[in-house]
């Protein structure tokens, strides 16, 4: 029997508390694509994806009427491109990123993710060819996102791939320097990269994926925050447990939605990511929770504890509330798209060396942090270098998606619009990092990789 | 398979009568009601069938949105299976 304090329960956390559906996202492979003629390539990566998604926006309506949730994004993700690159020799894998632009207006997606490779140990045929293609690709369409994983816990570190990435930060946002430096917004590299994240623009449909499946990303920090601010005598024991409880009903909800969503396409259910996304909307931030449990201001001392607190609650409420967890699953730190992030850089309390401590204990790493403009490439690169250490010595995945501020300095503030929001300047380090970045090469993979 | 209606609002005339009414038009079969009203403010708890549904979930859904909006009031027509599946095991 429904109890009528849970149906009004419900009801305020989608209507006030900003619950929401973050996205579906069709995951499709791309591998029986692959052919050396790459207009023919091309051809039958448009051919594939609108027929697979060809219902993917529609059927997202449907579910968001019949259950009287909002379903902010509907998107796909596909096989990293550099995979049907390396057939097609001499030729730019920019065409596959327009005939990928051209599937996201035809299927009428948000994002499709994939303009990827994997190059943790190294570069195989495609891959540089891609990784230096990247720039162009996100100058030219305005809805792909791009990846690259340049590490891992089992392989170590590509530095070769660390420096690269470098390069193709500063020069994507170089090339976009006239639509607020758009490009690595759209970007972003990995280490440990899930082969199964729903949330953009980290996301790509991994090689070990059925050919296509439904991942399901849900969010809800307003409703973990309105939850504990009933409770600011709470001990920190029952702080955990009441954000247990609610992750778990919002991770009920995205197991509902994606079995659903599975079912009307006639499409395998994949994973529910179980993650607190920030939007920069009042009310959705994940800065705010960590304020609510007790801080004056994120990014105070005291951040990276309640933070790893929050990760972990929000996972061991929700595993159990979802038959298979994956993607990212944890506390998601986006400065420009976090209101209370946001404020918390604008006056200081928030730099950059605590988001990379708060990046040991979340699910993600630096993500949408805009630097000054004059940036090095070589400073770009140990920026994810030490990120990627993060990620390699601690088992769990990290990604740097940083915005290098064309013609702005610290202090200024980089306007992206829409959910991707505006980011203030952050201050950097500026002492040389040139020559480690220099040395190329691969640092070895940890001890604790060795498991068998 | 149920529908709830949930409809909160500033109390008038004729609401439980109108919100039934397009219930019955696409043969949603009212089994529930629980409504209060606290000074002037109305509260109602509609629980329909809609095994019988005539039309789509959807179609049902905006005819409630129109009314919500001719009236003033904030009508959610939600599946049941969102609020099993958040509040039961």
């Amino acid at each position: 029997m429904l109890n009528k304090y849970d149906i009004l329960e419900t009801i305020r956390m989608i209507q006030d508390e900003c619950l929401d559906i973050r996205t579906i996202t069709m995951g499709i492979s791309l591998l029986d694509c692959i052919d050396p003629d790459i207009d023919k390539a091309c051809a039958k990566v448009y051919e594939k994806i609108t027929s697979k998604a060809e219902k993917l926006v529609e059927t997202g309506q449907k579910i968001e009427k019949e259950y009287g949730i909002p379903i902010i994004n509907k998107r796909i993700a596909v096989t990293p491109v550099a995979m049907l690159a390396s057939a097609c020799k001499g030729e730019s894998p920019v065409k596959f990123a327009l005939a990928l632009q051209k599937c996201a207006d035809t299927c009428g997606v948000n994002f499709i993710g994939g303009y990827s490779a994997l190059v943790q140990k190294g570069f195989s045929a495609g891959d540089i060819e891609l990784i230096k293609s990247i720039p162009e690709a996100l100058a030219v369409t305005d809805n792909i996102c791009s990846s690259v994983n340049i590490g891992s816990t089992r392989t170590g570190i590509n530095m070769d791939a660390v420096k690269l990435m470098g390069e193709i930060v500063k020069e994507s946002a170089l090339k976009t320097a006239d639509k607020n430096c758009i490009g690595p917004a759209k970007l972003v590299v990995f280490c440990n990269a899930p082969e199964d994240n729903p949330f953009m623009a980290g996301a790509f449909h991994g090689v070990g994926e059925p050919d296509c499946v439904i991942n399901v990303g849900v969010s809800g920090p307003g409703v973990v925050r309105s939850a504990l601010v009933k409770y600011p005598d709470a001990s920190i024991d029952e702080i955990a447990n009441i954000i247990k409880k609610t992750a778990f009903k919002i991770t009920r909800m995205g197991q509902l939605v994606g079995s659903r969503a599975s079912e009307m396409l006639g499409v395998p259910f994949g994973i529910v990511d179980l993650s607190l996304a920030p939007t920069p909307a009042v009310g959705d931030s994940v800065a705010h929770i960590l304020e609510a449990i007790g801080l004056e201001c994120c990014g105070t001392h005291g951040t990276t504890a309640a933070l790893a607190l929050l990760n972990d609650a929000v996972k061991k409420g929700g595993v159990m509330a979802s038959s298979h967890i994956g993607g990212l699953s944890g506390a998601f730190i986006p400065v420009s798209e976090d209101a209370g992030m946001i404020d918390a850089a604008i006056n200081g309390t928030l730099k950059l060396e605590k988001l990379e401590a708060m990046t040991a204990v979340c699910s993600v790493g630096l993500d949408m942090i805009a630097v000054p403009g004059d940036i090095t490439p070589s400073t770009i690169s140990a920026i994810i270098a030490d990120e990627a250490a993060i990620g390699m010595v601690n088992n769990k995945t990290t990604a740097v998606r940083i915005i290098p501020a064309i013609g702005k300095k610290e202090g200024d503030i980089l306007e992206f619009g829409g959910l991707l929001g505006s980011g203030p300047v952050m201050p950097i380090n500026n002492k040389s990092s040139e020559q480690f970045i220099r040395r190329g090469g691969r640092i070895p993979a940890p001890m604790h990789s060795i498991k068998n | 398979m149920k529908a709830v209606i949930t409809v909160i609002g500033k109390d008038n005339v004729g609401i439980l009568s109108k919100v039934s009414g397009i219930c019955a038009e696409c043969h949603a079969n009212v089994i529930e009601v629980t409504q209060s009203v606290l000074q002037d403010m109305f509260a109602m708890i509609m629980l329909a069938d809609i095994s019988q549904l005539e039309g789509d979930f959807s179609a049902l859904v905006d005819k409630m949105n129109v009314l919500g909006e001719s009236l003033g009031l904030s009508i959610h027509t939600m599946h049941e299976d969102i609020f099993n599946s958040m509040h039961k095991i």
